[in-house]
């Protein structure tokens, strides 16, 4: 994994990561429009960010189908969990830190 | 690029927005919490008046006159409170830009309608026994639990609010025979005063 000196994630450089992580911490499933919708972004920029995160095992894709609509969900890894609550532990401190 | 205490601030503050956003139903009206509870007046003077000072809620079976009066009464206000609601929450939600029917309002609905659900089969029960004298209580005390419920997905208050009608709720039980006031108190008076609360507090 990719970590930072001050314990910052790469992966949650990205403001937008950083959201999708911050909506599926308290939700157990979340779907693509509801995400876009949280976040207010583009398709093409929440899809390209999702599959960086999927890619890192910190989110994995579930697809359905609904009344024969495609339906694809998101969730939270156990390791998605742990980097996220690792990164809001190094910016509490960083900011503890700078103040 | 370095970033900078602020933007770690940032970074935070996003969170806890998205956090917020994802699991919290924000677009609840205050207004429409007045109009429920003039609606819920209003039935009480009509309900007091069909009944015409009479005990109201005494230990007898009502005519089966009163009780469809009764019922369409509460049937009416319910409605009328119901679709208040979600005429101004669309309204609201539009104008913060949110989606009505998000996963946080499903998650309050859902929460909601199980305590109100089995409620309204009590007080049916009851209205069908001629129990009219615990209708007030019973029905204070699940709409009491629903709104508690209720606050995990929205404003905390509203869940203050439950439990304002859940102390109502049982002391209409207690002193029956003023439950149609006390009712009156937390249909009317209580939605009244958490209505304009919220409308102060959150939409200003």
């Amino acid at each position: 994994m990719k970590i930072s000196i001050n314990g910052l994630h790469k992966a949650f450089e990205s403001r937008i990561r950083l959201g999708i992580m911050s909506a599926l911490a308290v939700n157990n499933a979340l779907d693509f429009s509801s995400l876009k919708e949280y976040l207010e972004v583009t398709d093409g920029n929440l899809a390209s960010h999702l599959k960086a995160l999927e890619k890192e095992d910190f989110i994995v894709v579930t697809k359905a189908f609904i009344d024969r609509k495609p339906n694809t969900k998101y969730t939270m890894t156990k390791q998605g969990r742990q980097a996220f609550e690792e990164h809001l532990t190094a910016l509490e401190n960083l900011i503890k830190s700078q103040k | 690029m370095k970033k900078t205490e602020e933007d770690y601030m940032q970074d935070l503050r996003e969170i806890r927005s998205i956090i917020e956003r994802s699991t919290k139903f924000l677009s609840l009206s205050g207004i429409s919490g007045v109009l429920a509870g003039l609606y819920a007046l209003a039935g009480v003077y009509f309900v007091a008046g069909v009944f015409e000072g009479k005990q109201l809620l005494t230990y007898r079976s009502a005519s089966a006159a009163e009780m469809w009066n009764l019922l369409l009464t509460a049937i009416l206000v319910l409605v009328l409170a119901m679709s208040t609601a979600v005429i101004f929450s669309v309204k609201k939600g539009r104008k913060r830009g949110e989606k009505i029917w998000n996963a946080a309002a499903k998650a309050m609905l859902i929460n909601m309608a199980v305590p109100l659900v089995v409620g309204g089969f009590a007080a049916l029960i009851l209205l069908t026994k001629g129990l009219l004298l615990f209708l007030p209580p019973v029905t204070l005390i699940f709409y009491g639990l629903a709104l508690y419920n209720a606050g995990n997905y929205t404003f905390n208050d509203v869940k203050y609010f439950g439990v304002a009608q859940l102390v109502l709720g049982l002391l209409a039980l207690y002193f029956t025979a003023y439950s149609l006031w006390i009712w009156a108190l937390g249909f009317g008076i209580l939605h009244i005063i958490y209505g304009i609360y919220v409308n102060y507090k959150y939409e200003r």
